[in-house]
């Protein structure tokens, strides 16, 4: 239970270094399966590298806010990210906070990003603001619910615990209350990363973009590190939803090297398998109107619903 | 040795009884007026800050201690309080806001010189902050519906200050209407549980109700829930809140959405774990329901508002929704037979009303440090205020991250709490009602989510961008006493958020007075660094932990700024206006705009209607002059509290016809109604 300093550095490597090459992976399936080149998976990095050696311009309008935002952004997704188990059963920070404060942080980070974007005055970053915390709002208690009910079959908010619970002899891969609790939870995450149909990744300048208005007036670092925290926010809500959902393949929390190199292996398939869905998905839909999206993430809220009133029926 | 915090006590009492006094006798002279009730006050304050820490702290064996403070002169009417754990729980919170106002109010009062009369200010501020600490100390029901009304008029003439506004005005009857609603109520709960118990003491009313019978306990409960819901706001019962506390002068706003809303809090916690018994299943059911409408309906109305001030006002109904939902769910656990669960669920509760208490005040401070400033309550004429008053924007900062539940503060603790007993509870029943335990958790997660794009609203447009009227941009920072009231406040919140742990063990003999468990224990592991839940299994969360880490992740982006960024250089420039010329403050983002999705969302709720009025030569498109109106419908004002005035106005008409101005005919009613009784009483 104790958090164990080598773990914690090991997983913040992870988080750090595989984050930039999920988003380029997702980038460049996109692409592929609509018939262009696309980027190579590794451009994430190249991207990051150029902004840390750029100049900074900021807005003679922003405050100190302006700045301070990205590195809540960044540090609430690293911290999220060491609350959940990604290779090992144990994830290294459980005892500081289970999925209540992984919710908590990614908050926080919401909750500047979008100072961030009214901080220059700019009506886009405004209107991204505005969206973005709507979005977030409507989406919360379907996430949270969904949480509550795989939270509830393990007795504990413990990510940790979770696992281990959903890895139990009684674990079934067409359990009724997982795979409507992980339908719900995968709209939020599409919702959450920002993906079609709920926003456009790929979007600069247009009046429907979400996320990208409120980074319209970064630059250099600070763009890095809001670019990056965005990135690692989106592997841990990914590792979220393999590891509680499809928690096979996951190392014991003591375990030799030669099985956390089987575990990382079983993750980064799992993983893989996650991205290519969210790429099948977002090429095969199109952008929902602002209007519709609560209508999505009611449906969500539906799910997590049925999950939870599923645990009576199949007990 | 023994007798220091109960001298503490009494000196607390005599202070505000002195700053009242030095209020009346400095009518004339404000300066004097200012420093001798406010100083007095803050002294005070301290004071019982210092008692009511260091009587919790010692915890509380056997029976409650009780002081007579004035001989009883009329029969059945004896002014004793007594000291024990729940009413000390709320001194703390009282003298605590207390402080921190009194402090500011040095600085704040010195807008009114010239203006309005300190002195009176000062003595009302003095006498409310009295008779609210006698509400949470009064060892009987007489004493404590006299201290109770001394607090609902001095708040009344607190409300109604700055009378030459037809504003505050309406607002004071509106709360004065409500208010006496309330008591009336609360008063014939007394009435009923005096009926059963034969005597006025509150030692008397211990466990009374599991002696009485069903009939009159389930009024009695109907009655408090509605006389002490009338004063913490809940909904529907809630309409006087958004319009009194904004009227007030900022202090008293903070005073009365911090602390006075919390004595409804404290009566309900009193009646129920203390005189009521276990609970009857249906009461907790209630409770956890209001509380979640409260919560949710509270936080939507706050982001409808552009009025800083309203917008807070409604954001304390929000709060009082989630301190219920803990309350409901203990009353719950206690009808299930699960005392740990019910300790833990109101632990949640009071936690989240000291914390609420702490924030908003601090809310309420800063948002009246920018009123004065900027001479308005409309934020649509704020902005760009984090550069000319930083640190009362730094300050506001802190309460907004606190009340939007987000960690590393106090709100997200007791919110963790909340959610922690709801899930737990799952567990306690079989029946299909604990379905309802996963579904408050997911309406309070709405309702945190939406408090917190309140807030990025609230902080957004009021401090950041550039100013959106002269007044905002000649604004200038506070004074000292208001910003160090403020520091007080963000320091307690920064305190509750990182050090759980330390603060739970004050809650030990609470929770041993109401349901026998002392909780502190189990729920701080590791040296109190981290938090649990009632089980070890349950869950776990350090804020201070969570800290550390972030502090360690520092090398990561320092290193990268070194090794990667180095030799870069920062420019300023103006932000991107499309190729227009300049940026101005008119483009900027509005409050309204801000919120419209949520307005859209939620139509069914809101009924909202706009009226646009455009003048153009060719195009609509191409306005000369545009004229924009947004509304939106509180439903229960339209809905109940209309037709209910109106029914209330036709009766009285009707009523008239009694009350002609005869004063013999007025004889006779009396006569006839003591005969009346006197039959019936045969």
């Amino acid at each position: 239970m104790k958090p164990d300093a080598i773990a914690i550095i090991l997983q913040t490597g992870l988080l750090l270094l595989l984050a930039p090459l999920v988003s380029g992976l997702v980038r460049n399936w996109k692409a592929k399966l609509q018939n262009r080149r696309g980027p190579r998976i590794w451009q994430t990095y190249l991207d990051l590298w150029k902004f840390f050696r750029k100049d900074m311009v900021i807005s003679e309008h922003a405050s100190w806010v302006f700045s301070f935002a990205p590195h809540v952004v960044f540090f609430t997704a690293v911290l999220a990210g060491l609350l959940v188990p990604m290779v090992t059963v144990q994830a290294p920070l459980s005892l500081f906070g289970g999925v209540l404060a992984l919710v908590g942080l990614l908050a926080l980070g919401r909750f500047f990003l979008a100072l961030g974007g009214l901080d220059t005055g700019s009506a886009f970053g405004g209107m991204g603001s505005s969206r973005e915390m709507t979005i977030a709002a409507i989406a919360e208690p379907a996430l949270m619910l969904a949480i509550f009910t795989v939270a509830i079959a393990a007795g504990s908010t413990d990510l940790s615990r979770i696992v281990a619970a959903t890895l139990g002899p009684d674990w079934r891969l067409l359990n009724p209350m997982h795979v409507l609790a992980f339908a719900a939870l995968f709209i939020v995450l599409l919702a959450e990363t920002g993906r079609i149909p709920v926003d456009n990744p790929a979007t600069h300048l247009e009046l429907t973009m979400i996320h990208e208005a409120m980074l319209l007036e970064y630059s250099g670092r600070n763009l890095a590190f809001m670019e990056w925290g965005a990135s690692i926010k989106q592997l841990v809500l990914m590792t979220l939803l393999v590891n509680v959902f499809l928690p096979f393949g996951l190392a014991p929390a003591v375990a030799s090297p030669a099985a956390l190199g089987l575990g990382l292996l079983a993750y980064l398939a799992k993983l893989l398998v996650l991205a290519g869905i969210v790429v099948v998905v977002e090429t095969t839909n199109a952008k929902l109107r602002l209007f519709r999206v609560p209508d999505l993430l009611s449906a969500a809220f539906v799910l997590a619903g049925l999950a939870l009133f599923s645990t009576f029926l199949f007990q | 040795m023994e007798h220091l915090p109960l001298t503490f006590l009494l000196l607390t009492l005599l202070g505000y009884v002195a700053g009242a006094v030095a209020g009346l006798l400095c009518l004339r002279a404000e300066k004097l007026a200012n420093y001798g009730s406010f100083g007095l006050a803050s002294l005070a304050a301290l004071c019982g800050v210092v008692a009511s820490v260091s009587m919790l702290a010692a915890g509380t064996g056997g029976a409650p201690q009780t002081v007579q403070l004035l001989p009883a002169l009329i029969p059945y009417v004896r002014f004793t309080i007594r000291l024990d754990p729940l009413g000390l729980f709320f001194t703390l919170l009282v003298s605590l806001v207390g402080l921190a106002l009194s402090v500011y109010s040095l600085g704040y009062a010195r807008g009114f010189y010239g203006r309005k009369n300190i002195g009176v200010l000062g003595a009302f501020f003095n006498a409310v902050l009295l008779a609210t600490t006698l509400v949470f100390l009064a060892d009987n029901a007489f004493f404590f519906l006299i201290a109770w009304e001394i607090m609902a008029l001095t708040a009344y003439c607190l409300v109604s200050y700055e009378h030459e506004k037809e504003e505050a005005r309406n607002a004071g009857v509106l709360y004065f209407v409500m208010s006496h609603i309330g008591t009336g109520c609360i008063m014939l709960g007394f009435l009923l549980l005096f009926q059963a118990s034969g005597d006025y003491g509150f030692d008397g009313f211990h466990a009374l109700g599991d002696r009485m019978a069903a009939g009159p306990r389930n009024a009695a409960f109907l009655l408090f829930l509605a006389g002490f819901g009338v004063k913490a706001g809940i909904i529907p019962l809630h309409i006087w809140l958004p319009v009194a506390h904004p009227a007030a002068p900022s202090n008293v706003s903070a005073l009365m959405s911090g602390v006075l809303i919390k004595t409804g809090i404290y009566g309900l916690t009193r009646v129920l774990f203390d005189f009521m018994g276990t609970p009857p299943n249906w009461w907790g059911v209630t409770v956890l329901t209001l509380g979640t409408i409260s919560a949710v309906l509270g936080v939507l109305y706050a982001l409808m508002e552009h009025d800083l001030k309203r917008l807070l006002a409604y954001h304390s109904i929000e709060n009082i929704g989630i301190i219920l939902m803990g309350l409901g769910a203990a009353l719950m656990f206690l009808h299930s037979g699960h005392p740990v669960l019910a300790s833990l669920a109101l632990i949640a509760g009071m936690y989240h009303t000291i914390n609420h208490a702490v924030f908003k005040a601090l809310l309420f401070l800063g948002a009246g440090a920018v009123v004065q400033a900027t001479h308005t309550r409309n934020m649509e004429e704020m902005g760009g205020l984090v550069k000319r008053m930083p640190k009362t924007a730094f300050f506001f900062l802190v309460g907004a991250v606190a009340i939007s539940a987000l960690p590393p503060l106090n709100g997200f603790v007791s919110e963790w709490l909340t959610y922690q007993s709801l899930l737990q509870g799952f567990g306690t029943t079989s029946s299909l009602i604990r379905l309802m335990f996963p579904l408050s958790g997911a309406m309070l997660a709405l309702t945190g989510a939406l408090a917190a794009a309140c807030f990025v609203k609230a902080f957004g447009i009021t401090f950041l961008a550039q100013p959106r009227s002269a007044h905002a941009e000649h604004a200038e920072e506070a004074a000292g006493p208001m910003l160090a009231g403020q520091a007080v406040l963000a320091a307690a919140c920064v305190f509750l958020g990182l050090f759980p742990t330390t603060f739970l063990r004050l809650l030990d003999p609470v929770t041993q007075q109401l349901t026998g468990q002392q909780l502190s224990a189990q729920l701080g592991l590791a040296n109190g660094l981290v938090l649990a839940g009632a089980t070890a299994t349950g869950g776990t969360v350090s804020t201070p932990g969570l800290l550390l880490m972030a502090v360690c992740l520092l090398p990561v982006p320092l290193g990268l700024w070194l090794v990667l960024a180095r030799g870069t250089t920062v420019r300023r420039a103006p932000t991107w206006d499309c190729g227009l010329q300049g940026l101005t403050p008119r483009m900027e983002y509005t409050a309204t705009g801000f919120s419209k999705p949520i307005r859209m969302i939620f139509k069914a709720l809101f009924r909202p209607r706009r009226e646009v009025q455009r003048d153009y030569d060719f195009s609509p498109y191409f306005a000369k002059n545009l004229r924009f109106d947004s509304h939106v419908e509180e439903v229960f004002q339209t809905r109940i509290y209309r037709p209910l005035t109106w029914l209330v106005w036709r009766m009285a008409r009707k009523m008239r016809a009694l009350q002609a101005g005869s004063l013999q005919a007025y004889l006779i009613y009396i006569f006839v109604t003591l005969i009346l009784l006197l039959l019936f009483a045969l």
